[in-house]
């Protein structure tokens, strides 16, 4: 039998449809990604000069297998959609748990040791973010030659520091909790102290700043498409197919539309799941 | 013999030097219940903070003696002080709600000592932290272990907080004004818990507070500090018959009383003030001057 006057050990969340809807969204991406060669109607790459610029399915002139229209080449562009999910997820999900992580750390290590490491990390921020992010990521890559790989690499070396400076704060606020004195007194060590007591109450907001790095990692791979620097140019990219589209936009908007709509609700439900998740997981509402 | 002992501690701030704690001496014997009080900023905290090493980073220790047990703490390398501090020690915090990791379930919060400290298995240690949370009346100990710390109320939490500065048996644990942040209702249970289980178990408890009132009721002796130095140490007894220090006295004055509700509140007097502050800086200028020659 539950205590009768004390509510608060009772205290449920229910999931939001903000959870619900973002989830959803990216669920039905990550599902379309990985099946996306079993699922395209069409080979993303095949052009067919005959039917360039076909318009979406609901208006005059569509034809049946190209339901979101071709481009000017004549290539279906809701197969290129589901193949160029393909890049943007793997950024995503790579390109921000490597951020996460090195930021999280570096951050951690600042605000909860201090002293001199806090000096050193800190200092570092502050000359890091003084850099102009997409013109030094695309310096970055114009060095060390496009690809996937670079392009994780160019957001990790860009993002950390947007980990790195909030957990920073988070954590110099925890560790001015009784509860790390508490642990020091019971001989816990620095290190200990730090992954078990304080890394715990930094893990909400940890989160949330992930899920907003992922919708970021996607936002900068379709920068970096747009001004050419991601991948071959012949594979499906969305910003690629943004950049393509932008040309032809008073003939056919269909193809600079659908990509564009798609980006945008993938970063929205990114930021969106991050907030969802922390509201309904951080038990405390500190 | 005194368990816990304090020889001239000398506490400053790391930059500026400003002194925190002139000189301060202080015994207590194990089992013995020994009350700090003064005004806010008097260091009467600090002086715990140094005993169980949590000295805040800006604060540095300029001289003096920690012994516990006969063993000079800052003697020690922080490791062994560390472990020794673990073993001896303990604190009851000031504000249960900051005190417990709202991320993490109260049963570890109390074990963990017992596994990492005495290392005993998670299943002694467990038994034990349900006969210490029925010990300090918390009702249904079993669920309570399993519950988040924001399930909990304020003094529900500060009982917890004392079942596990008991929990390893230590001999001293350090009480920095733990009755403070509850509402006065609670005050009075928590006083008579916090009591009770040092006269069971016979640890000695370094009662930091501003309450004179709190200070009477668990402590056998008790120092008066202001601006970091003792004014006067005296047995609880001989202190309310006849302080012996004029600041003293003027801070019993000071004690608004139950008999008398609508009495206006009485200061200590500008002049017992000043008269402090000139012994003060008489003690400054003895130190000082000893310095240069």
């Amino acid at each position: 039998m539950a205590d009768l006057t004390d509510g608060r050990g009772m205290l449920r969340r229910k999931m939001g449809w903000r959870l619900r809807l973002s989830a959803g969204w990216l669920t039905l991406l990550v599902l379309a990604a990985l099946a996306a060669p079993l699922i395209a109607p069409q080979d993303p790459l095949a052009q067919d000069l005959f039917l360039t610029r076909l318009p979406p399915f609901w208006m005059a002139g569509a034809e049946p297998g190209y339901w979101l229209g071709t481009d000017s080449l004549g290539r279906d562009v809701l197969s290129r959609i589901l193949h160029g999910a393909r890049l943007a997820l793997v950024v995503a999900l790579i390109a921000g748990s490597i951020t996460c992580l090195v930021g999280g750390m570096l951050g951690l290590l600042a605000g909860f040791l201090r002293g001199w490491v806090d000096v050193v990390i800190s200092r570092l921020i502050d000359i890091w973010m003084a850099f102009p992010p997409v013109l030094f990521s695309i310096l970055l890559i114009a060095v060390i030659g496009p690809g996937v790989g670079s392009i994780i690499l160019a957001i990790v070396i860009i993002d950390w520091t947007r980990f790195a400076r909030v957990i920073r704060a988070e954590a110099m606020a925890q560790g001015a909790m009784d509860y790390v004195a508490s642990a020091q007194i019971a001989g816990r060590g620095r290190m200990g102290t730090m992954l078990r007591e304080i890394l715990p109450n930094v893990l909400p907001t940890l989160v949330v700043l992930l899920t907003l790095e992922m919708g970021i990692a996607v936002i900068v791979e379709a920068i970096l498409s747009f001004v050419n620097l991601s991948i071959s140019t012949d594979d499906p990219t969305w910003g690629g197919m943004i950049a393509e589209g932008r040309l032809s936009v008073h003939q056919a908007w269909w193809v600079l539309v659908f990509p564009l709509v798609t980006l945008f609700l993938t970063v929205l439900a990114f930021s969106q799941l991050g907030e969802g998740l922390k509201d309904h997981f951080d038990p405390v509402l500190r | 013999m005194s368990f816990l002992s304090i020889r001239n501690l000398c506490l400053a701030l790391r930059d500026t030097g400003a002194p925190l704690l002139r000189g301060v001496s202080l015994d207590v014997a194990a089992g013995e219940v020994h009350g700090l009080v003064g005004e806010s900023g008097a260091g009467k905290s600090m002086i715990g903070k140094a005993v169980l090493g949590i000295l805040p980073r800006a604060v540095a220790v300029t001289a003096g003696q920690i012994l516990l047990d006969g063993q000079d703490l800052l003697a020690l390398p922080p490791g062994e002080r560390r472990r020794q501090i673990g073993r001896m020690a303990a604190l009851i915090p000031q504000d249960p709600l900051t005190a417990l990791n709202p991320s993490r379930r109260i049963g570890p919060q109390i074990t963990d000592r017992l596994v990492d400290i005495l290392g005993w298995s998670r299943n002694r240690a467990e038994a034990r932290a349900l006969e210490l949370l029925e010990e300090v009346q918390v009702n249904d100990p079993a669920r309570v272990l399993r519950q988040y710390p924001h399930e909990l109320s304020g003094g529900m939490r500060q009982r917890i907080l004392i079942a596990s500065a008991f929990a390893a048996e230590p001999r001293l644990i350090v009480a920095d004004e733990p009755t403070t942040a509850l509402d006065v209702t609670v005050q009075k249970q928590i006083l008579r818990l916090i009591a009770g289980m040092q006269a069971r178990h016979g640890t000695a408890l370094l009662f930091v507070t501003h309450d004179l009132g709190v200070v009477s009721k668990v402590c056998g002796s008790l120092s008066v500090l202001y601006a970091g130095r003792v004014l006067e140490q005296a047995a609880m007894r001989d202190f309310f018959a006849a302080p012996r220090h004029a600041y003293s006295a003027a801070l019993l004055a000071a004690t608004p009383k139950y008999t008398d509700p609508d009495g206006s509140l009485t200061p200590v007097p500008e002049a017992i003030l000043a008269q402090v502050r000139a012994e003060i800086v008489a003690y400054d200028a003895g130190i000082s001057g000893g310095k240069h020659g």
